[in-house]
């Protein structure tokens, strides 16, 4: 789960980083009052869940509170990558010396939190890795000794900041690393990390994405969940106990295990067709839970056939089967399907299905083939 | 036995009692699986389909002598059943439970490196030895005896291929579900080196999918280390990046982790790339 900026700013000072004195505002009278209280010009940021802000003119500058009213009055309902913004905050402007890329996330390979760090802040921290490789530090930490004062002095030195800095850098090193673990996510980024003009080290932008998993432990945490993140599909999906994704193709694919949805994906394209989602309906699922899947799945328009992909392991077939009926009553639907049903009770599935005049298909590769002809047939 | 689990594994439950674990425990017994004793804190002295249940893995070691464990506690206390496991002396853990937060599994990753203990998971349908013994959650009837090991990141993915290989008359030694997580106890070079020095192993199926870089490394460490044919399978290649799909540890980050750049891997060193699951089993066959 995301977070917005202005939220994992706040989540930042909590831990003693400095960030710059703002506040957010849904209206333009709004963001008017709040730079009238901060004196001086503003930075007003769209607050949306996407990257690429600045690029698609969702952060200007405002010098007076007029300006920022107007300035805001643009942004506000702005369309950035299909979301809609609905907040903006409204932060006090930096006099921006130089820029320092800071984050935590977890090294897979090492199994280890690991701190990244770059002099080159500002741009995302996939370019620099891309055009300037070494000038990107890495610092694994090992979870049980925590970030220790030496390793964050090491980094700070790294950057080659000044002596001046190297204290306030060490605290907002750990500060962040903290925020990491107490969390519970699976990163926190500071970018950029602005070294200003009166000399003093400001949090001017972050983000903070939380370990779904986790979110149990962080009930206030899990209240932040902006709905823009998903669509209404995935966030039915979510509520269902389905993993969804939505695709641009005209397949819809239902299958049991991620794997297999994966696969199941790839071999819908080999045979010249193009899935239109992912969709894992996880392991021992009921009759209803099929039919929500199915309606999620026909619930988007481009979708010209389905394809039913179920390998009975925990999950039994004659389930699958009265769920696809079910749901067929309910939703009133001419889209074309074909069902592959294998593995536990696998005969009863069948005969489900051919009961009520189903097409099925016993290999994936057939069923694939058929969906694929049905699709171009629609 | 070939590898990890068979004839001699004493199996023990943790979460026995629990509706799952109850339910796979008599799969596993009618499979033949040698179980010996199930843990639910707070049930200890119950009896779960004939098999004894104790308050702490400890007490379940202690009386059974059981060395194999499998988890089916749910993800907010599987983290703390596998380092229950380990540090009461069992050498193989296999943790089936999805959803355990991943700092949780950083921390039982790091509490694991000082014990003696193999982690099979978490996230995976567990493992088989066809004929001899099931520790997991896999359909046990698709598969039958044989010399072709599978090491796999999925779980119904790979039943598939198992059907496949059964379907070409074609047997298993041991069938491997490392797991869907991020962070895993076993990775893919922890099984090939398993089956490269296992005389019933005559060659191997290795089933990937996108995200991290294992399948990269494991194309490396068969060109360097393996004598035995190694066949791949990965899933992925229509998945849009940043789209985490399905399993935790199945996404795109930063432009890493694509199907493309595993399959890429892999083909470099010779290594031959199915395109279908039942094209699996042909290339298998030709090897035979």
């Amino acid at each position: 789960m995301k977070l917005h900026e202005y939220q994992s700013k706040r989540i930042f000072a909590e831990y003693g980083i400095p960030i710059p004195r703002g506040d957010v505002a849904a209206t333009p009278v709004e963001a008017r009052e709040i730079a009238k209280e901060l004196g001086g010009p503003v930075v007003i940021k769209s607050q949306v869940l996407v990257g690429g802000r600045g690029k698609a003119g969702g952060v200007k500058l405002a010098k007076t509170p007029d300006e920022a009213e107007q300035v805001a009055k643009k942004i506000l309902g702005m369309d950035i990558k299909g979301l809609t913004v609905e907040k903006v905050l409204v932060d006090q402007a930096a006099d921006i010396r130089d820029e320092i890329y800071l984050g935590v996330v977890i090294d897979r390979a090492r199994q280890k939190p690991v701190i990244i760090a770059s002099a080159e802040g500002g741009v995302e921290i996939e370019e620099v890795a891309r055009v300037n490789p070494e000038a990107i530090i890495r610092l694994p930490v090992d979870i049980r000794m925590g970030l220790m004062d030496f390793q964050a002095r090491d980094l700070a030195f790294g950057l080659g900041l000044k002596r001046d800095h190297v204290n306030q850098f060490v605290r907002i090193v750990k500060g962040l690393y903290q925020a990491f673990i107490n969390t519970d996510a699976s990163l926190a980024e500071i970018n950029p990390l602005v070294v200003t003009g009166e000399d003093s080290l400001l949090a001017v932008d972050g983000k903070i994405v939380l370990d779904d998993n986790a979110l149990y432990r962080h009930p206030d945490l899990a209240e932040l969940r902006d709905k823009q993140e998903e669509t209404p599909a995935e966030r039915e999906a979510r509520a269902a106990g389905l993993s969804y994704v939505k695709l641009d193709g005209e397949i819809g694919c239902m299958v049991n295990g991620a794997g297999l949805a994966m696969a199941t994906m790839d071999i819908v394209k080999h045979y010249g067709g193009e899935p239109a989602n992912f969709l894992d309906i996880g392991g021992g699922a009921k009759a209803d839970k099929v039919a929500a899947a199915l309606r999620i799945i026909l619930s988007d328009p481009k979708v010209k056939a389905v394809l039913f992909n179920i390998f009975g392991g925990i999950t039994r077939c004659d389930e699958v089967a009265k769920g696809i009926l079910a749901a067929l009553e309910e939703v009133n639907t001419n889209v074309p399907m074909v069902a592959r049903l294998v593995g536990t009770n696998e005969e009863e599935g069948r005969q489900i299905l051919a009961a009520a005049s189903f097409p099925s298909a016993s290999t994936l590769g057939e069923a694939a083939e058929k969906v694929v002809a049905l699709a171009k047939g629609a | 036995m070939s590898i990890l689990v068979g004839k001699d594994t004493r199996l023990l439950v943790q979460g026995i009692t629990g509706r799952e674990g109850a339910f796979h425990t008599q799969q596993m017994l009618d499979y033949g699986t040698n179980i010996v004793a199930g843990v639910t804190p707070g049930k200890g002295g119950e009896w779960v389909h004939g098999v004894p249940v104790f308050d702490t893995v400890k007490e379940a070691v202690n009386a059974t002598e059981a060395n194999t464990s499998i988890i089916y506690v749910p993800a907010r206390f599987a983290a703390d059943a596998i380092m229950e496991a380990a540090d009461a002396g069992i050498k193989l853990v296999v943790c089936i439970t999805e959803g355990i937060p991943v700092l949780d599994m950083v921390r039982v990753q790091s509490f694991l490196r000082e014990k003696d203990v193999r982690l099979i998971g978490p996230n995976c349908p567990g493992l088989i030895t066809p004929g001899e013994a099931k520790v997991g959650i896999m359909p046990g009837h698709i598969h039958r005896p044989g010399s072709v090991g599978l090491v796999s990141r999925s779980g119904t993915l790979t039943y598939e291929v198992v059907q496949a290989l059964t379907n070409a008359g074609i047997g298993q030694s041991t069938a491997v579900g490392i797991g869907g997580d991020p962070i895993i106890g076993s990775n893919f070079i922890d099984i090939l080196r398993l089956f490269e020095s296992d005389p019933l192993t005559d060659q191997v199926v290795l089933i990937g999918e996108i995200g991290g870089t294992d399948e990269q490394k494991a194309a490396r460490f068969i060109a360097e280390k393996m004598s035995k044919p190694v066949t791949a399978f990965i899933a992925g290649r229509t998945a849009p990046p940043g789209k985490r799909m399905g399993h935790a540890g199945a996404i795109i980050e930063g432009g890493e982790g694509t199907a493309q750049e595993k399959i890429k891997a892999f083909e470099e060193v010779g290594v031959r790339v199915a395109r279908l699951p039942e094209e699996v089993a042909d290339i298998v066959k030709e090897r035979l």
